[in-house]
């Protein structure tokens, strides 16, 4: 894989929020076609560094340099750095009252595509994903994530990412709040959208996911930073004996 | 066409952000009217008024009447009392005729009006989808025509000058029961100098299945505009009717003041639906009450844009056992705007049921207040009242108040309330941003989708149209 060009890189990020450091400094290298999980309890920083990298107003970017396909992503505002095909699948998705699904969707893949493009065959790649992810036909006129239980958020944050096809995905918690049966159907959009021209960032408290989406790395986030990488195999080394020998090994504590 | 298809249309293009008022309702036509009255207000203005319209002396009288009961009653002591108080009554034109007769052809109105209705669209929508249309110019209706097969069922739809004219019974029963001269200062100006607006009857049973329409439009500067609309529904009948209206931009201000009056009668269902966008020069006073008789339904739809002022309070008495009410009201208050609307629902009969939903937006330094009052009386047992208010926010400016009336006379009644504000949350705009939508789509993509239990309601048609207007309001938003 190492022939492989350099997809998204991120030198020494250090993310603020309400005036407090919480990501100190994170480099990482993720190649195209390239999975990579970031694993950490809770508190660590992860989502800090997801929201910061997508530009949520809320998490400043004190330092530190991020690279999409070798552009500077940090001066562009959210919707800049959408269109540049980066894409965050958040942890928590908000509701939006009165704008559904196939708005939103058709909306934002316009913007994508252009003023001009011909958005002609929106109908039918909207029904053959929401196919491909079990979401019932109904929820494209229902208003965004608005009443939606846990679950039904992580699909249609993977069906948003299916119809915008980012170069690279970042995703956040995805599989939290799924019963077994939704966490496949979730892996196999994953890996139905991945191919050997994107790059996925995991981010994830738990190994249960990476079952289904295998990894290429794995970095251990403790306290903002990312203190350990290896392959798969790291990961279940967590899953068995959880994070407290990262902690001790060095010298770190989870919360930031 | 289906619903997604419809929202789809809806927000087709939302990047388009660069029309203005000016240009697409603002715009002046040069006056060359029939009759052009002097400014200010007398008792010989009416008269000459009631001679022009050659009227019968009952109404000559009420008139007169009605203009004494003006100027004995003082401008209201609420409400923006320094915007009122800049309403200068002797500068204002109170009967322009823009030609001699109203004609039932576009092809006979004058090339500069129907030039005017034409740029507003109005000749298109009457071919697709409408059942009348009525289209008022100052203070006359200049244009006016119903399909062949309403006619045959006996439906009258007719300018409120050619009700009283060929149907001057009905008027005199029904004229100023549901809003008396005496009702408010505004009502008493209405009555005293009215013309034009819509009559409309519909006869036992009728179901009048396409909507029927009015557009009023000001044209000069310094213009009252007092329509007054009667509608009757006659026993088990249908009908929906809309109503738009526009005005040049002035740099001095115009008056709107209409009075509406609705009877539906033993399980009678009347929809009224209202988008007024108004120029920000014009003063829109308006008084809307409905009468909903024994099972009787009565949906007052209500879409205010524009304007300088407006003050607008749509009410349902709700007389008749098992009478139910909607009023649904949305109002945009953008730079130097206050739009002070509100509803108000009288139960006076048991088993009656009423629902008030009023959105508001505010953005710059607009102001949008709502102002509701549900009255249960003690015999109107086993009622329900719900209430919902939700108002937003658009800048740091921004300015909402909610004053909200509940008067409730016996116990058994079920009332829901509730009353939201919100600001456009970073938070949306962040998530919206986040999937490539440019601030300015998110921001109207949030504004719409607020709207959207209004628009909902409305014919397409009319709500492609409103997430346009909308569309203007937001361009240049600061946010
Ligand atoms: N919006 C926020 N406001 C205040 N503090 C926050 C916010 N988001 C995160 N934090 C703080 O940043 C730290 C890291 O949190 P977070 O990034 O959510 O961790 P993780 O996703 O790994 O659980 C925590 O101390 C958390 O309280
Ligand atoms: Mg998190």
């Amino acid at each position: 894989m190492s022939h492989r060009t350099t997809l998204f890189e991120l030198k020494d990020i250090h993310v603020e929020v309400e005036d407090k450091e919480v990501v100190k400094g994170v480099s990482l290298k993720v190649k195209a076609g390239e999975v990579h999980a970031i694993m950490g309890p809770n508190g660590s920083g992860k989502s800090s560094l997801s929201n910061a990298l997508m530009g949520h107003p809320g998490y400043e970017i004190t330092s530190g340099e991020a690279y999409l396909q070798g552009h500077s992503i940090l001066e562009m505002p959210p919707d800049e750095r959408s269109r540049a095909g980066l894409f965050l699948a958040f942890q928590y998705p908000l509701a939006v009252p009165g704008v559904t699904v196939a708005n939103f969707l058709r909306a934002a893949l316009k913007a994508h595509r252009g003023p001009e493009a011909d958005m002609s065959d929106f109908r039918r790649l909207l029904k053959r994903e929401m196919a491909a992810l079990s979401i019932d036909p109904s929820f494209a006129t229902r208003y965004l994530n608005d009443g939606f239980s846990g679950g039904e958020k992580k699909r249609v944050e993977i069906l948003q990412m299916s119809v915008l096809n980012p170069k690279m995905a970042l995703l956040d918690e995805t599989d939290s709040g799924l019963d077994i049966d939704a966490l496949k159907t979730v892996s196999g959009g994953i890996n139905r959208f991945h191919n050997a021209d994107n790059g996925i960032l995991l981010v994830t408290h738990y190994q249960r996911l990476l079952n289904y989406v295998q990894p290429d790395f794995v970095h251990v986030m403790l306290g903002g930073r990312l203190v350990k990488s290896g392959g798969p195999e790291l990961a279940l080394k967590l899953e068995e004996n959880g994070y407290d020998w990262v902690e001790q090994e060095t010298g770190l504590t989870a919360e930031v | 066409m289906s619903e997604s298809e419809a929202i789809r249309q809806q927000n087709a293009d939302l990047s388009r952000l660069n029309e203005d008022y000016a240009t697409r309702y603002g715009f002046r036509d040069p006056v060359d009217y029939f009759h052009k009255g002097a400014r200010g207000l007398s008792h010989e203005v009416v008269e000459m008024i009631t001679r022009m319209k050659n009227e019968p002396r009952w109404m000559a009288e009420r008139r007169h009447e009605a203009l004494d009961i003006f100027y004995a009653k003082p401008m209201p002591k609420w409400g923006n009392t320094k915007l009122l108080g800049e309403i200068d009554f002797d500068n204002i034109y109170y009967f322009m005729k823009p030609i001699e007769n109203q004609q039932a052809s576009w092809d006979d109105v004058p090339e500069y009006i129907r030039k005017t209705f034409d740029k507003l669209g109005i000749p298109e929508a009457e071919k697709n989808f409408l059942g009348g249309v009525s289209a008022q110019y100052e203070s006359e209706v200049v244009y006016h025509s119903m399909k062949e097969d309403l006619k045959k069922q006996g439906v009258i739809f007719l300018d409120m000058d050619s009700g009283l004219r060929e149907h001057e019974e009905i008027v005199r029963k029904y004229f100023g029961t549901v809003i008396p001269s005496t009702d408010n200062k505004f009502a008493s100006l209405n009555t005293a100098v009215w013309s034009g607006g819509s009559f409309i009857y519909v006869p036992p049973g009728v179901d009048v299945k396409i909507p029927l329409q009015a557009y009023f439009r000001i044209n000069a500067e310094n213009m009252g505009q007092f329509e007054r609309t009667l509608i009757i529904a006659d026993k088990g009948s249908r009908v929906h009717y809309i109503e738009g209206c526009t005005a040049p931009v002035y740099s001095t201000d115009s008056l709107h003041s209409a009075v509406v009056e609705l009877i539906a009668l033993e399980g009678a269902y009347i929809r009224y639906t209202t988008i007024q966008n108004w120029a920000r020069n014009i003063y829109n006073l308006v008084t809307k009450r409905a009468t909903a008789h024994k099972n009787a339904t009565v949906e007052w739809v209500d879409g205010n844009l524009g304007s300088r002022l407006t003050m607008k309070y749509p009410c349902i008495q709700l007389v008749g056992e098992g009478a139910r009410g909607e009023i649904l009201s949305v109002a945009f208050a953008g730079v130097d705007q206050h739009q002070d609307a509100g509803a108000k629902v009288i139960h006076a009969a048991p088993r009656t049921s009423s629902r008030i939903t009023s959105k508001s937006i505010s953005k710059d330094n607009g102001r949008a207040s709502y102002r509701g009052l549900v009255k249960v009386h003690k015999n109107a047992v086993n009622t329900k009242v719900s209430v919902e208010c939700d108002a937003l926010l658009i800048g740091e400016d921004a300015r909402s108040d909610t004053y909200p009336t509940m008067e409730i006379d016996n116990e058994q009644v079920r009332v829901e309330h509730e009353a939201r504000v919100s600001k456009v949350a970073e938070e949306q705009l962040f998530y919206l941003t986040s999937r490539g939508l440019s601030e300015d789509e998110a921001r109207l993509l949030i504004v719409n989708g607020f709207m959207e239990p209004f628009t909902k309601e409305l014919p397409l048609e009319y709500a492609v149209e409103l997430n346009r207007l909308i569309e203007l309001e937001m361009e240049g938003s600061i946010g």
